[in-house]
């Protein structure tokens, strides 16, 4: 299979795209300590967390993602908290797992977990502001494109109920268009609907389930937004509804999702045997990872 | 009567301390406060958790028959919770957080020992009865939930059920309403805040004596952080100035919806800046604001309020916070209080700003300040050796200081070179055939 037919290497190449643009251009304050360390503790944890649960072989991809996801979102002075939240993002993947699949967006979970036990740790949402949005934008459906939508219903759905919880609230208060068309210039939702909620190892597993799954996530990030009023609304969302992910599987089942060339270990602890998958976009068979 | 609102106009008062105040690094000269800005309001928030106290103030210089103030607040406030504050508080809080210039006076290059420090470190770079007027506000879905009379202030809080009951209602009641603000009323009317009107009391006012407007403090509890700016940019001549201070126990404050940036700070400026310090930082702003292109919060100040270095002014007693509204502060010191002051600028319109502020408190302790810095070369005879590389690296300094402020603040780099006195850039400068590389020379035919 060759190389580039795998998501994860496009989300690499993008995500430090990214950072590069928001260290240089947009003054992120992420220093260059932060970033080894958050991907130096994220690979270090991968591989420990691999190898103690039996992985013959370290794949690097998914915890660089997590790592520069970390970079990109998580704020704070303190570098034993960024190492603590890179390990908490990484470890979460091979310790809260339901039937072999892990539950919680690593970045996520180390983010908001993070956030919840220290106020030394927060999130910037406003930090990407308006200038490169529509480069931004291109670069996230880039990614979609090239890999013919792996996964991509559940960001359509949560895109789509996002756009229209706040068209509705708009339409609601009389207020003029200017005011969504400003929250959704967001840097912050791209990432979190191209790089986090579309996580396709961590969705649901049949597509009315992803759809489900998007929608009420973009319920819960309006309901913090604008009923609870608090920040970070669509982090909080994704964490706090995470959880119901194993129960939908149950529900509505669905083929499991891999990794194209996915290694015993790589990504899920080590419990999955090695699944070829020849096209991202398609499905693993059902039952090779039961 | 009819009453403009919001009002938001001054005068243009600039005051610079030229008492030089010793300092670790460098010697303060100059701050540059909130008076240089015309439209300018300051607000003072407190927060933590949900308690918010926030003090409000503008610098309305006209009849104070004219002023009238109309404010979205988040729940309903009782008398217990507003007050009348002082306006040399916030003064204090400019002062102490303003953009400030310092100096250096470099030493003796002869002096070897502190030549090579210096080198070391870097440096060598209409009435009705009250009976037909209850009748009327209730037609038009208005609810005057409190009125209270509040030092020199009537104070209203209204609360209504349609924007063009209110606008009506305001309109009746003498406020001259900008064309266009029913519809930012409805939307706060809609997401169920109150407005919070004030007026002058005249009679209270010539009992009190006061001959300004005093600033005003509401303290509430509420989820929401942020601070209504829409209703200001109905209908606005031009774009206004929003100073926030804020007041946290945990770290800097910034906003969730719009970016917020740190203003260019630690930069090395010709020692002219001195006399002209205001104009400077004004300038500095406003070519700040147009390369963002207007759509940034700026962050000018960011620090402990336990201590300041160098200090524009000295850091508010333990008193002085606690009337600011800092409950948390008990006894005469503010040491170990975790008061954490972050001030932020603002040039906003409509069209930039469509949207109210939002903030969020960090957890960034980080001490910043907007901090200039000026470098007096060694005037004395330094006939040594150092003395010809040090007056080499003077001339380049200065070279680069010209740089930093026309780059700064869009000004002309030539007239900033002729203000610094500098010659003309070496490049303009006669070079013998020598010096010349062989491309000066290849189109010399």
């Amino acid at each position: 299979m060759p190389l580039t037919r795998d998501p994860r290497l496009y989300q690499i190449a993008c995500l430090a795209g990214l950072l590069a643009y928001g260290v240089t251009a947009l003054g992120f304050e992420v220093g260059p300590a932060q970033i080894l360390m958050t991907l130096g503790t994220a690979l270090l944890a991968q591989a420990a967390c691999g190898f103690a649960s039996g992985a013959t072989r370290f794949d690097p991809r998914s915890a660089l993602i997590s790592g520069l996801s970390l970079c990109l979102l998580l704020r704070t002075d303190s570098l034993p908290l960024v190492a603590l939240a890179a390990f908490v993002a990484v470890a979460s993947k091979f310790v809260l797992r339901v039937r072999g699949k892990h539950v919680f967006n690593p970045t996520n979970f180390g983010l908001v977990a993070m956030i919840l036990v220290s106020d030394r740790v927060w999130a910037s949402a406003g930090q990407w502001g308006t200038g490169g949005f529509f480069a931004f934008l291109m670069a996230c459906l880039g990614g979609l494109v090239a890999h013919r939508a792996w996964r991509s219903d559940v960001a359509w759905a949560f895109l789509a109920s996002h756009v229209s919880f706040l068209l509705g609230r708009t339409a609601y208060l009389g207020d003029p268009l200017e005011i969504p068309l400003h929250s959704l210039q967001s840097g912050a939702l791209l990432l979190f609907t191209f790089f986090m909620i579309s996580d396709p190892r961590t969705t649901p597993d049949a597509r009315p389930a992803r759809v489900a799954f998007g929608v009420l996530v973009a319920a819960g990030a309006y309901y913090v937004q604008f009923r609870l009023f608090r920040t970070n609304g669509m982090l909080w969302s994704l964490f706090c509804l995470s959880p119901l992910v194993p129960l939908l599987d149950r529900l509505l089942p669905g083929d499991r999702y891999h990794w194209p060339a996915s290694v015993a270990g790589a990504t899920s602890g080590g419990t999955v045997d090695a699944t070829l998958v020849a096209d991202p976009g398609r499905l693993a068979a059902p039952g090779a990872v039961r | 009567m009819q009453r403009s609102w919001p009002i938001l106009a001054g005068s243009l008062l600039l005051a610079l301390c030229a008492e030089p105040a010793l300092a670790f690094c460098g010697f303060y000269v100059a701050k540059a406060d909130t008076k240089l800005f015309n439209r300018a309001s300051q607000v003072a928030i407190v927060r933590d958790g949900d308690r918010t106290v926030m003090t409000m103030s503008n610098d309305f210089q006209g009849d104070p028959t004219e002023f009238a103030m109309v404010i979205p607040v988040p729940t309903v406030v009782k008398r217990e919770q507003i007050a009348v504050s002082e306006k040399a508080l916030l003064d204090h809080l400019d002062a102490y957080s303003s953009p400030r210039l310092v100096e250096y006076h470099d030493p003796d290059p002869c002096q070897r020992e502190v030549y090579e420090g210096l080198r070391a470190l870097g440096y060598l770079r209409a009435p009705a009865s009250p009976k037909m007027r209850d009748e009327r506000q209730k037609s038009l879905g208005v609810t005057i939930e409190a009125r209270y009379t509040v030092g020199e202030y009537d104070i209203l809080i209204l609360s209504a059920t349609q924007s063009g009951g209110l606008e009506t209602w305001l309109r009746e009641n003498g406020y001259r309403i900008p064309r266009g603000a029913s519809e930012v009323l409805g939307s706060y009317i809609r997401q169920q805040m109150r407005f919070f009107v004030a007026r002058v009391n005249l009679k209270e006012q010539a009992r009190l004596g006061f001959t300004y407007l005093r600033p005003l403090q509401v303290a509430y509890e509420s989820p929401r952080f942020m601070l209504p700016i829409r209703l200001g940019t109905v209908n606005a001549d031009g774009p206004q100035e929003l100073f926030v201070f804020t007041l946290t126990r945990q770290g800097r404050v910034e906003s969730t919806n719009y970016r917020t940036v740190r203003l260019p700070s630690d930069v090395d400026v010709p020692t002219y800046v001195k006399h002209e310090f205001g104009p400077f930082y004004k300038a500095m702003f406003a070519e700040q604001v147009r390369r963002e292109d207007m759509s940034v919060v700026f962050t000018e100040y960011a620090w402990d309020m336990a201590w300041c270095d160098p200090c524009a002014a000295d850091p508010l007693s333990a008193g002085e916070l606690r009337r600011l509204g800092v409950w948390w502060v008990e006894g005469d010191t503010t040491a170990g209080a975790n008061v954490f002051l972050t001030r932020l600028h603002v040039r906003y319109d409509g069209d930039h700003f469509p949207q109210d502020l939002v903030f969020q408190q960090t957890g960034d302790r980080q001490n910043f300040q907007g901090r200039y810095v000026m470098h007096h070369p060694w005037t004395g005879e330094a006939a040594c050796s150092e003395g010809d590389a040090y007056r080499r690296a003077v001339s380049a300094r200065m070279e680069r200081e010209a740089q930093n402020l026309a780059h700064l603040t869009g000004w002309s780099l030539e007239k900033v070179r002729r203000r610094a006195g500098l010659a003309p850039p070496p490049h303009a400068q006669q070079v013998t055939p020598a010096q010349r590389s062989w491309w000066d020379r290849l189109w010399d035919w």
